[in-house]
């Protein structure tokens, strides 16, 4: 019985789900770009009618989802960090999966940082 | 189990014969693009989103404010264009990975780099035709710098 290879970076486990994570966040991110150079050209018709838009991103759910928007753009970022240091890093392969845990804790350190100031000004009155 | 081997026969070249090196090339902006745009992104969130009111501070006279500075100009036309070349690679390569026929393909990398340029030319445009005191506006809608 020929075993299933072992040890392949991008076949299962945290090398597959990284990379996956990344395309998603990436394809997420790319529509969101679009839109955003879209809203932001209103400043070239009128103040109001930039201020209009913008003030869709004020609303709650709007506020959730910048949320979201934010966390995927963290982790594509970080997720891009770990993929640079298994191309350029010598034992870069070797680490993937430390590094993934490493990605995992970092993000959830600068989400503790942006959330809780986000959601204030989101939630908050003014 | 046993393992059986498709013969090709030689020479294995792949079809067509475009052989350069773009494809390398787009492997190494990838790299060099991600790492420009954490620090352009990262920043420009920390900016827009975590300074200040955040995102309900934001509004025509927070544009203006930033971009009667050439230093927030220039980062925004390199963050917009570095972000639409990743990006669309990026597509790209997803659009490879799973439309198979052919003519799918080409339809989605159309639509794809379209986009690409009606973005760009319009981000672009935008960066530099700017006017934040435009004549005839609502003084206070406008930055303070426009009512002298």
């Amino acid at each position: 019985m020929p075993e299933a290879p072992a040890g392949t970076l991008y076949r299962g486990r945290e090398g597959m789900w990284t990379w996956l994570a990344h395309r998603v966040t990436g394809f997420a991110i790319f529509f969101f770009l679009l839109v955003h150079v879209l809203d932001t050209s209103l400043v070239r018709i009128s103040p109001e009618s930039y201020n209009a838009v913008i003030g869709t991103y004020k609303n709650p759910i709007m506020g959730i989802g910048e949320a979201g928007l934010v966390a995927a753009i963290v982790y594509h970022a970080l997720n891009g960090v770990r993929i640079m240091l298994i191309d350029f890093w010598s034992k870069g392969v070797k680490h993937q999966k430390t590094m993934f845990w490493i990605v995992l804790a970092v993000f959830v350190v600068l989400m503790a940082g942006f959330l809780p100031v986000h959601l204030s000004h989101v939630f908050g009155e003014g | 189990m046993t393992a059986t081997t498709v013969r090709v026969p030689a020479p294995r070249s792949p079809r067509g014969s475009t052989r350069t090196n773009a494809e390398l090339y787009g492997w190494i902006f990838m790299r060099a693009s991600g790492a420009l745009l954490l620090v352009l992104i990262f920043t420009h969130l920390f900016v827009n989103l975590l300074m200040g009111g955040g995102v309900k501070a934001i509004d025509f006279g927070f544009v203006a404010g930033k971009w009667a500075s050439p230093v927030w100009q220039v980062w925004d036309l390199v963050m917009l264009w570095l972000a639409m070349i990743h990006g669309t690679n990026g597509m790209r390569t997803i659009i490879n990975d799973y439309a198979t026929k052919a003519a799918t393909r080409i339809t989605l990398k159309s639509v794809t780099y379209l986009a690409f340029v009606v973005i760009v030319v319009l981000g672009t445009l935008v960066i530099f035709t700017f006017d934040p005191c435009p004549p005839g506006a609502d003084v206070a809608l406008l930055p303070s710098f426009c009512t002298a």
